[in-house]
């Protein structure tokens, strides 16, 4: 048993230093090669130059956003999954992500900006994240019992009914504005606003060990509801929280970055191939593994045909789709059911 | 040590289980028995607290179960369910999630006591030497018995059993059943267990209960219960009842529809 231990203990090391120096690479990585020893010296005696506010104005924020944005959406593709018993079930399946495209894309079009200030897109995506997250509760909450498989339903509808208001409102809006909701909902790592940067990483880390609350429920949630009663869990209430909570990750992450697919269905399956199943060890390894994918996306999003930028979104998808499937065909174990 | 009184339970609106009243002592090993859709694992689901009632009181050592917290009542009632899932983890994994109810708010790592219950359990129950295998590559009666150790890991004084034999053969029934008298007799366990089997009920239980249509039919000692006309009266089927050689047991034979017009004819 102290073998499994050490198991994870080496597996945290290990993703903890690949995080790192991944990290570390995107930092040189760009149009301006930076080396590793001179990002040592600009640290201490650089401030000022070009060089400094390259690195620590516009790719270390990129990397931050990046490892808390990955890690919030893993988590909630983890908890999701693990709470459903359904590994198709991603942080944008229930319809979170629509809600917050649909709030970005109404303040695009009516101009709301000019009231609130830059912080207006990530706000008013975060509005209407939270108004489906309320709808699609009340909606699948019957008798005090929240239904699984409803909710689930209700979100995917929920999306198509966003996705289809989202073209509506592309289809009347004006040229000029396009050109935002498309990028918008195409997803960037890149944010300006260092305040945004924090609330996310706190949201983010927060998130992370609001869930290992939980792990244990989420173990005793892949025998099956029934059962996890039988163990004594507070299922109903579990479920609640559970759900809030991979919302409110999904719901900040979305606002601040836009519509980054992919990282929440694949990391924690890919995870779970490597590391087992138990939500001890998933849960942080997920995190870990989705930062450091989203911050290797977002390099090479930024660098393949480098001044312009591509999409991250496009990046996560082609990438984690087919490492996903070559994983896929070399181990079996896989799926299986819940 | 549990107590039953009034219940009327059932899903949604309709009533299920009426006027369920019955009193389950210490070191009990309890039968419920009934044909099916009599509402036997509907009972067992009111006392695990799936269900709610709607009306009546459960009362386990005197307390009503609503009152206890959840992870109070699963360390006094452990249940084996056919309805568990989770065949990816291994056998070891899946036992320990027994340990469940005793980790403390911020605990991550099972404790030295949780990993000895385990291990001790898993040697009650012969479970050990398939430890590291998948829930889901081994054998039915192989995978009955985890179910079991799991259970027993939760260190209850109640063990509700639901149809712990049903896709078993009979090595294994008996197997499984002898298992479960060991416990009710060694560790003093209280067992309420529902059977589909009339035989192996009569012969490994204390004490039956009989549903019919969600009501108690008859309540008694498997010679009172095991009646041939209680029996052809709930099963609606012609029974004969002999006594099982060995054990002096009630035992019932069946008897098929062309048996018994040549026997209708013979008389």
């Amino acid at each position: 048993m102290s073998k499994r231990i050490i198991g994870w203990i080496c597996w945290i090391s290990v993703l903890c230093a690949a995080l790192s120096i991944i990290s570390l690479l995107a930092l040189c990585i760009g149009p301006t090669a930076i080396s590793v020893k001179k990002i040592f010296a600009l640290l201490f005696e650089g401030r000022g130059t070009s060089e400094y506010s390259i690195l620590f104005d516009i790719r270390l924020p990129r990397i931050i956003l990046g490892f808390a944005i990955g890690g919030a959406l893993s988590l909630a593709g983890v908890i999701l999954q693990g709470m459903f018993r359904n590994p198709l079930v991603e942080p944008y399946t229930l319809g979170i992500s629509g809600g917050a495209a649909l709030g970005v894309c109404l303040n695009i079009l009516f101009r709301l900006n000019r009231f609130i200030g830059p912080i207006g897109l990530p706000l008013s995506g975060f509005l209407g994240a939270v108004l489906i997250i309320v709808l699609i509760y009340s909606l699948s909450l019957k008798k005090g019992i929240l239904r699984i498989q409803g909710l689930l339903l209700t979100g995917v509808m929920i999306s198509f009914i966003s996705a289809s208001l989202i073209m509506l409102i592309m289809a009347i809006s004006r040229i000029e504005d396009l050109h935002g909701i498309i990028f918008w909902i195409m997803g960037s790592l890149e944010e300006p606003n260092w305040t945004l940067i924090k609330i996310m990483v706190f949201v983010s880390i927060a998130g992370l060990f609001a869930s290992y609350l939980y792990q244990r429920d989420l173990n005793a949630f892949m025998l099956g509801e029934e059962e996890a009663l039988h163990l004594g869990i507070n299922v109903e209430r579990t479920k609640r929280i559970l759900f809030v909570l991979a919302s409110l990750l999904t719901g900040c992450s979305v606002s601040v970055a836009g519509i980054i697919g992919f990282v929440g269905l694949v990391v924690p399956h890919l995870v779970r191939m490597f590391v087992g199943r138990d939500h001890r060890i998933l849960l942080v390894a997920s995190y870990l593994v989705g930062g450091t994918f989203l911050i290797i996306c977002d390099t090479m999003a930024r660098t393949i045909i480098a001044p312009l930028e591509l999409p991250v979104g496009v990046i996560t998808g082609i990438l984690g789709g087919t490492v996903f499937v070559y994983a896929l065909t070399k181990r079996r174990i896989f799926l299986g059911e819940g | 040590m549990l107590e039953i009184k009034n219940l009327r339970c059932g899903y949604d609106s309709k009533f299920f289980l009426q006027d369920i009243d019955f009193k389950v002592e210490d070191g009990e090993l309890i039968g419920i028995i009934g044909p099916n859709g009599s509402g036997k694992t509907t009972l067992l689901r009111a006392i695990t607290r799936i269900l709610k009632p709607k009306a009546g009181t459960i009362l386990l050592e005197n307390r009503n179960i609503w009152h206890m917290h959840f992870k109070e009542l699963a360390r006094k009632v452990a249940v084996v369910s056919q309805r568990s899932e989770g065949a990816v983890m291994s056998v070891e994994e899946f036992i320990l999630l027994g340990r469940i109810p005793y980790y403390k708010r911020f605990q991550l790592i099972e404790s030295k006591k949780d990993l000895d219950t385990a291990k001790r359990c898993m040697i009650l129950t012969d479970t050990l030497k398939v430890k590291d295998q998948l829930m889901g590559q081994i054998s039915g009666g192989e995978r009955q018995l985890a179910l079991i150790a799991r259970a027993l890991t939760q260190e209850p004084m109640l063990l509700l059993l639901d149809e712990p034999t049903t896709h078993l053969d009979i090595t294994h029934q008996v197997r499984i059943l002898d298992l479960v008298r060991k416990l009710n007799k060694e560790l003093g366990l209280t067992v309420i267990m529902v059977l589909h089997d009339l035989n192996l009920a009569s012969e490994y239980c204390h004490r039956l209960i009989l549903l019919n249509g969600g009501r108690i039919q008859k309540e008694g000692k498997p010679e009172e219960v095991m009646d041939y006309r209680i029996i052809e009266d709930v099963y609606k089927t012609v029974v004969v009842v002999k006594k099982n050689p060995i054990s002096s047991r009630p035992y019932i034979f069946t008897v098929s529809e062309e048996d018994k017009k040549r026997k209708e004819i013979r008389n």
